[in-house]
C-alpha cells in the first residue's frame, strides 16, 4: 500500500491548452479517494497519469514516496478497473484474472489458489470457465474487479466502473466496491461524474472543474462547508439554490428578499446567495423569525417520501425538497421559510465563498 | 427459395398465389438471367474438363443441322463422361509438380504477407510515429495504379538487381510485398475496431507490448486474419503473369503458367485445360469453406466500427 502524491503536476496534448494545468494534491494510504467533475475537467487524465497511461508534462508524482514519472505501468504496482471492463474476450474468466500473474512468472499453484480465492469473495466461483461474452455486464465488472485484486497490488484506480451498468446494478456494485475496500484496505482511486457514488463511496473527494481542483475534502466537508458556488452546485442533489443578490453596504436584496447583514463593508456588489433545497420548510411550521418567501409552483416531482418543488418566485428560480406528499396545482402560490444560519454567501465575481460571519445577523423579511 | 417451399409444404393457398407472383416477375427473370451468365461459362469448362476430349465443341454438327440440333448444342453437355482428361493431366503432365509449386509460392507468400502486414498494421493502429498518415495514403495510392505497369520496374529490381529470377523466393518476395497495402489497410481496419482499454490493462499488468500482440491481439483479430491470408494465398495462387515473366524452367512453374501451356500456338489442349483449371480451384474452395465463419465478421470489421 501506498500513498499518491501530485506536486504540481500538469497535462498538455500538443500544444493546446493544458488539461490539467497543476495538481496538488494528495492521496493518503488506504484513502479511498474519489475525483469527480463534470466530464472533461481531467478527472480521468489525472487517473490515467497515475497509471501510467498518459504521461506528465510537468510537475512530479510521487507513489509511496518514489517518483514515478519515468516509470513504465507495469513497473508502478497498480491495477485498473475501466468503466467497458476491458476483459480479454477470447480467455475464459479464470484466465482473465490469471493473467497478469502469468505474465509476472507467478508459480502455477499460487495462482490458482489467488485466482478461487478472488472469485469465492466477488461469488464467481461458477463462472471461472466462462468467457466474458457469456456474462452480464454486472459479472463482467466483478471479473475485471477480481482481475485487479489477484495481484494484490499497490493502488487500485477506477475509471468510472459503475457507468454502463443499470441503476439497480450499480447500487449493489458500489456495496461490493465498498465492502472490498474496507476488507483489503488498499489505497484507492475511484474517477465518475456521479456525485451520488462519490458521496457513498470516497474516503475523500476531489472535485475538479476543467482541470483546476476545487476542493478536497470528507463528503460531509464538502456538503456543508463547500469552498465555492461550483462546489455548492455540485455537491447535493437536486443542488444548492443560488440567487443574485445586491450588497449596497447595510443589507443584501434581490426580488424576493432583503436581508439586513453586519459586515458588508469591503464586499463586491454583486453576491450569491446559496441555500439548500432541503432547508426550505413549510411557512406554517416554521419559527416566526425565520425569514419567509412566497413563489408560485411551476413543477412538483414526487419521490414518494418527499417531493421536489420547484418555484418561480419573481425572475429566480428555486427547488425546494418537502416531506410529505401534498397536493399542489401548477401555479399556486407557496409560502416557504428557512433557517438564516443555513444561508451560503458567495462572492458574485470570483465565485468564492464569503466565510467571515455569514448572513447570521439580524434579518427581516421583505 | 426457403421460405418459398416452407410455404408450398404448409399447403397455403394465398401463400403460393403470391409465390408464383414472384416466380413470374421481372426481378426474377432478371436475377435468372444474371445468374446463367455466370454459371453459363462454368459449366463449359466442367463439361470440357469431363468430356475426355481435347476440342471447344462438345458436339459436331453437320453443315445441314437443323435449329433444334444448333440449339442442342448450346447446352454444355459431353456425349460421354469420362475421367480422362484428369487423369491425363495427373499423370502424363507435370502438373502435379506445378501445384506443388504453386502451394509452396502460395503458402510462403501467405506467411511472409501476414508476419509483415500484421506487425505494420498493428503498428499503424496503435502507434503515433512521425510519417504514419504520410504512409498510409502512400499505402493506398499504390493500389490505384494497374498491376501491369509495375511489370517492368519489378523484372529490373527482382530479375536484374538481385539476381531472384527463375526462383520461389523472387516470385514470393513479389507476392508478398505487392499483397501488402491493402492487407495492412484491411487488418489495420480491424485493429481500430478492438477497445485500445483491453491493451492498457494489459500493460497494467506487466504484459509487454510482444505479448499482448502474441496472446491478445492476434487472438481476437482471427476473423481478419483469416481473410487477409486468404486474400494474400489467392493473390500468390492466381497471379500468371509475373509467374510467366519470371520463371523460365519448365519445372519450376506454377499452375497458371503451367496450364497456359495446354493452350498454345503449337497445342490447343482444353480439355487438360479444363480440367486443370477445376483441379487449381479445388484448393481455394476447400480454404473459403474452411475459413467461412470467418468471412463475414472478417470482411465487414474492417468497415464498420463497433
Amino acid at each position: 500500500m501506498a500513498n499518491i502524491e501530485f506536486r504540481g503536476v500538469s497535462k498538455r496534448y500538443d500544444d493546446g491548452p493544458a488539461t490539467v494545468p497543476g495538481l496538488d494534491l494528495e492521496i493518503r494510504d488506504g484513502e479511498f479517494m474519489v475525483l469527480v467533475g463534470p466530464s472533461g475537467c481531467g478527472k480521468s487524465t489525472t487517473l490515467r497519469m497515475i497509471a501510467g497511461l498518459e504521461s506528465i508534462s510537468s510537475g512530479d508524482l510521487y507513489i509511496g514516496g518514489h517518483r514515478v514519472n519515468d516509470l513504465p505501468p507495469k513497473d508502478r504496482d497498480i491495477a485498473m478497473v475501466f468503466q467497458n471492463y476491458a476483459l480479454y474476450p477470447h480467455m475464459s474468466v479464470f484466465e482473465n484474472m490469471a493473467f497478469g500473474l502469468r505474465v509476472r512468472n507467478f508459480p502455477k499453484l499460487g495462482i490458482e489458489r489467488r485466482v478461487r480465492e478472488a472469485a469465492e469473495t466477488l461469488g464467481l466461483s461458477d463462472l471461472l470457465h466462462r468467457k466474458p461474452g457469456q456474462l452480464s455486464g454486472g459479472q463482467n465488472q466483478r471479473v475485471a474487479l477480481g482481475r485487479a485484486m489477484v495481484r494484490d497490488p499497490q493502488v487500485f484506480l477506477f475509471d468510472e466502473p459503475l457507468s454502463n451498468l443499470d441503476a439497480e446494478l450499480r447500487v449493489q456494485m458500489r456495496g461490493v466496491i465498498h465492502r472490498l475496500h474496507h476488507q483489503l484496505g488498499t489505497t484507492s482511486v475511484y474517477v465518475t461524474h456521479d456525485q451520488v457514488e462519490a458521496m457513498t463511496l470516497g474516503t475523500r473527494i476531489a472535485i475538479l472543474n476543467g482541470g483546476e481542483l476545487m476542493q478536497v475534502g470528507t463528503p460531509l466537508e464538502l456538503y456543508n462547508d463547500p469552498d465555492n458556488t461550483f462546489v455548492a452546485g455540485f455537491m447535493g442533489s437536486p443542488p444548492m439554490n443560488l440567487l443574485q443578490v445586491v450588497n449596497d453596504g447595510r443589507q443584501l436584496s434581490c426580488d424576493l428578499l432583503t436581508l439586513p447583514h453586519a459586515q458588508l463593508q469591503g464586499l463586491n456588489r454583486e453576491l450569491l446567495l446559496g441555500l439548500r433545497p432541503e432547508k426550505l420548510v413549510y411557512a406554517s411550521s416554521a419559527p416566526a423569525n425565520w425569514p419567509r418567501l412566497t413563489g408560485n409552483i411551476e413543477l412538483v416531482e414526487s419521490l414518494g417520501a418527499e417531493m421536489l418543488v420547484h418555484l418561480r418566485v419573481g425572475s429566480a428560480q428555486l427547488v425546494a425538497r418537502l416531506a410529505g406528499l401534498r397536493a399542489f396545482s401548477l401555479g399556486d402560490a407557496l409560502e416557504l421559510a428557512f433557517d438564516p444560519a443555513a444561508l451560503y454567501l458567495f462572492d458574485g465575481a470570483s465565485q468564492q465563498r464569503i466565510r467571515a460571519g455569514s448572513a447570521k445577523a439580524g434579518v427581516s423579511q421583505c | 427459395m426457403n421460405t418459398m417451399i416452407e410455404r408450398l409444404r404448409e399447403g397455403r393457398t394465398a401463400p403460393v398465389k403470391r409465390v408464383l407472383r414472384d416466380i413470374f416477375s421481372w426481378r426474377f427473370a432478371l436475377l435468372t438471367f444474371s445468374a446463367l451468365i455466370v454459371v453459363y461459362p462454368l459449366l463449359w469448362v466442367v463439361s470440357l474438363a469431363f468430356s475426355g476430349q481435347q476440342s471447344l465443341t462438345l458436339v459436331q454438327l453437320s453443315h445441314d443441322a437443323s435449329l433444334r440440333q444448333q440449339l442442342l448444342a448450346l447446352i454444355p453437355l459431353p456425349e460421354v463422361w469420362t475421367l480422362d482428361n484428369f487423369r491425363a493431366v495427373l499423370t502424363k503432365q507435370p502438373f502435379l509438380r506445378w501445384i506443388g509449386n504453386s502451394l509452396v509460392v502460395a503458402l510462403a507468400t501467405t506467411v511472409v504477407g501476414l508476419t509483415l502486414s500484421c506487425t505494420a498494421a498493428y503498428a499503424f493502429s496503435r502507434f503515433r510515429f512521425a510519417g504514419r498518415q504520410r504512409g498510409l495514403t502512400l499505402f493506398l495510392i499504390s493500389q490505384m495504379f494497374p498491376a501491369v505497369l509495375m511489370l517492368i520496374p519489378l523484372y529490373v529490381i527482382v530479375v536484374q538487381w538481385l539476381g531472384l529470377g527463375n526462383s520461389w523466393l523472387g516470385l514470393i518476395l513479389v507476392y508478398a510485398i505487392t499483397a501488402l497495402p491493402f492487407c495492412v489497410w484491411m487488418l489495420k481496419g480491424y485493429f481500430d475496431t478492438l477497445p485500445y482499454e483491453i491493451e492498457e490493462s494489459a500493460l497494467l499488468e506487466g504484459a509487454s507490448r510482444w505479448t499482448i500482440f502474441i496472446r491478445i491481439i492476434l487472438p481476437l483479430a482471427r476473423p481478419a486474419i483469416a481473410v487477409t491470408g486468404l486474400f494474400a494465398f489467392m493473390t500468390a495462387w492466381n497471379e500468371f503473369i509475373l509467374a510467366s515473366i519470371f520463371m523460365d524452367d519448365e519445372s519450376l512453374y506454377t499452375v497458371p503458367v503451367g496450364l497456359r501451356f495446354f493452350v498454345s500456338d503449337y497445342a490447343s489442349e482444353w480439355g487438360y485445360f479444363a480440367a486443370g483449371s477445376i483441379l487449381v480451384s479445388l484448393p481455394v474452395i476447400l480454404l473459403f469453406l474452411s475459413l467461412q465463419r470467418y468471412l463475414v465478421s472478417g470482411l465487414s470489421a474492417g468497415a464498420v466500427k463497433g
